[in-house]
């Protein structure tokens, strides 16, 4: 992570929300602030760098086992098992990546990988947007109890379904089968619908009113003048439903039994009982596993953090 | 703000030329009910097909001997009784009351001192934020397998970082004591999620308020207590309650490290790592004991909601909702 990255792209959000409609105090508000005495000024600045110091730290401490990770997979078995740990080897041992990635069936599970959590995110996308509209632009006198509703099912956990939800799927015929894990992505999922929702508020009732006056249908207002102006919680809510398809391992574990249907992480877990010595390919492996997500992450963050820092405004 | 914009009287906009008139049942309120319904119609369908049926399947099964291939018998009470005298079961419900009492208030503490640090304008902020955020992005089955390597007691990092101040580290997984523990170090690793969510909170608070009391003369601790902590305490209660209901389905990691999917009887040593939703899986999926595996569903539904309701009940009083109202 180098310094020029610091102003770019990276950037996390500096206010609450960055929706239209009031937000919370820009990013220059410590600065604007006159210290009303100078001792205090003095004080503040000592503050202010032990948060520095602190936050080195632990940013250290965090990356620590990124770069643990990293150089775990570039090393010899022989070079994994030193007191002390060597952390710079060479020569880089880049074979790991390929002995890794051709003891697990690597590509035919990518692409499984890819096209689930591309499909996740089309039918989470869809069916939020779809649904958030019902609740926050149609007035109908059922929106708030259907809003309480889906409140209440936000805090259901899925432990009181994941069993019976299966016996529901094996009585369809759908076991074995990626519809388990696809289907209810395009029926919505209360917590992206509530991110949806939220959003959907803030867009001026007016531009959708006069869109209605000149006599366009509820469908068209969504598709054109809707989700148009949406882009920042469309691809909050993209990123976060490809990370958790990516990463979700419950679901594949119930529905699939064929190593050939297997996702990445199916995979990587039974590389794990298989090689659990080899911390090396292992490594490797995850290396290659995590790398789309941070990627992902570096790619979408401008709007995806923006997302994620919700607003509690219920409504 | 919803209401605000809701109250806005928009007169009955005229037909639209070109239109006919709608007359006889599809009035316009009619109409306006059709198309709200047409829109949630997708979650409709999803909560009664993929929720409250399944519920109430699976309450009926918990009260059978359901086990998927034999014949379906009615039991009474019997799951629930078995499952009040199962060692295991009582076993893996300490181990997850262990997750709600340790793991959730240390990582609430800790990622809201993350998000009190992130929030101070420093050099380099963003990035900051950025490296804090990161293990989110690690998948879950990779951090398993990326902290069963780090947590090896000899040649590990975990310990390695302890060596380099001079303390010996203990086993961790290798250890009925440690091997808890070590999953709520790997936990705190990825606080960064919630201290995000904290972040916005802190960002939302008026920095009027702040002054005002600093004006008044309150130190930096009594303005933390009395301005900063009131401000954040509805997401405080969000945070714990998401904490809370996690930390009771606790599954992957602990499957993962536990050796679970090898078909082993232990999940960690000695079963230290046998939580809730792991036993219910094995009973459920190994064991096909769907009747006994849906008893026991309820049975942790029943106690996430009494926890949730002590977690409401200690907070009505503390909880202080006018600061983001006043936002």
């Amino acid at each position: 992570m180098s310094t020029s990255t610091d102003e770019r792209e990276i950037s996390l959000p500096e206010g609450p929300l960055a929706l239209p409609g009031p937000g919370g105090p820009g990013p220059g508000r410590p600065a604007a602030h006159v210290p009303l005495l100078r001792r205090r000024g003095v004080r503040r600045a000592t503050g202010r760098t032990a948060a520095l110091l602190v936050l080195t730290g632990l940013s250290v401490l965090v990356l620590l086992p990124f770069a643990w990770m990293l150089v775990s997979s570039l090393k010899t078995n022989q070079q994994l098992f030193t007191v002390p740990v060597q952390w710079f080897v060479w020569p880089l041992h880049l074979s790991n990546y390929s002995n890794a990635l051709s003891l697990i069936p690597f590509w035919s599970q990518l692409a499984n990988t890819v096209m689930l959590s591309v499909l996740t995110v089309v039918g989470t996308v869809l069916s939020g947007s779809f649904v958030a509209y019902g609740l926050a632009k149609v007035d109908w006198p059922g929106r708030r109890l259907m809003f309480g509703l889906l409140l209440a099912t936000m805090l259901l956990p899925g432990v009181i379904t994941l069993v019976p939800t299966y016996v529901v799927f094996r009585d369809l015929g759908w076991v074995n089968t990626y519809l388990p894990l696809i289907v209810p992505t395009f029926l919505g999922s209360p917590y992206y619908i509530f991110l949806f929702r939220q959003f959907f508020l803030r867009i001026p009732e007016p531009i959708s009113e006069a869109a209605r006056i000149d006599g366009a249908s509820e469908l068209w207002i969504y598709a054109r003048v809707v989700l148009p102006v949406s882009r920042p919680v469309i691809s909050a809510v993209a990123v976060l439903a490809f990370v958790q398809a990516w990463t979700d391992y419950l679901g594949p574990l119930i529905y699939l039994d064929q190593p050939s249907q297997w996702t990445l992480s199916l995979g990587l877990t039974a590389f794990l009982t298989k090689y659990s010595a080899q911390w090396n390919f292992m490594m490797a492996a995850a290396v290659v596993f995590t790398l789309p997500l941070i990627i992902v992450f570096f790619v979408a963050s401008k709007h995806f953090l923006k997302g994620i820092a919700f607003d509690t405004d219920v409504g | 703000m919803a209401r605000a914009l809701e109250a806005v009287p928009v007169a009955a906009p005229p037909v639209a030329a070109g239109r006919p008139a709608r007359s006889g049942w599809l009035t316009r309120r009619r109409r306006r009910w059709l198309w709200g319904l047409f829109f949630v119609s997708p979650w409709l369908i999803g909560l009664v097909g993929l929720t409250l049926y399944p519920m109430a399947l699976s309450l009926y099964y918990s009260f059978t001997n359901y086990d998927i291939v034999g014949s379906t018998q009615w039991v009474g009470t019997s799951n629930y009784q078995l499952l009040w005298n199962d060692p295991e079961f009582r076993q893996a419900l300490g181990n997850t009351l262990y997750l709600v009492v340790v793991m959730v208030p240390l990582s609430l503490a800790a990622s809201l001192v993350y998000a009190l640090l992130l929030n101070v304008n420093v050099r380099g902020q963003r990035v900051f934020r950025t490296v804090l955020y990161l293990p989110q992005m690690v998948p879950t089955v990779a951090s398993a397998i990326l902290w069963l390597w780090a947590l090896n007691p000899q040649y590990g990092l975990v310990n390695t970082i302890l060596g380099w101040a001079h303390v010996l580290g203990p086993l961790w997984l290798s250890s009925i004591t440690w091997s808890k523990p070590a999953i709520v170090l790997m936990n705190l690793w990825g606080v960064g999620g919630a201290a995000i969510i904290f972040l916005a909170g802190l960002q939302g608070i008026s920095p009027a308020l702040l002054d005002a009391a600093r004006v008044d003369g309150a130190g930096a601790w009594s303005r933390f207590r009395h301005v900063t902590i009131p401000a954040l305490s509805p997401l405080i209660l969000f945070n714990a309650i998401m904490g809370v209901l996690s930390a009771m389905q606790y599954f992957t990691q602990a499957f993962v490290m536990g050796g679970g999917d090898t078909g082993g009887t232990s999940i960690g040593v000695g079963n230290s790592l046998q939580f809730a939703v792991v036993y219910l899986y094995e009973v459920a999926f190994a064991d096909l004991r769907v009747g006994y595996a849906s008893a026991m569903g309820w049975v942790l539904f029943l106690m996430m909601l009494v926890v949730i309701g002590l977690i409401l009940k200690f907070s009505v009083r503390r909880v202080y909702y006018e600061a983001w109202r006043a936002r």
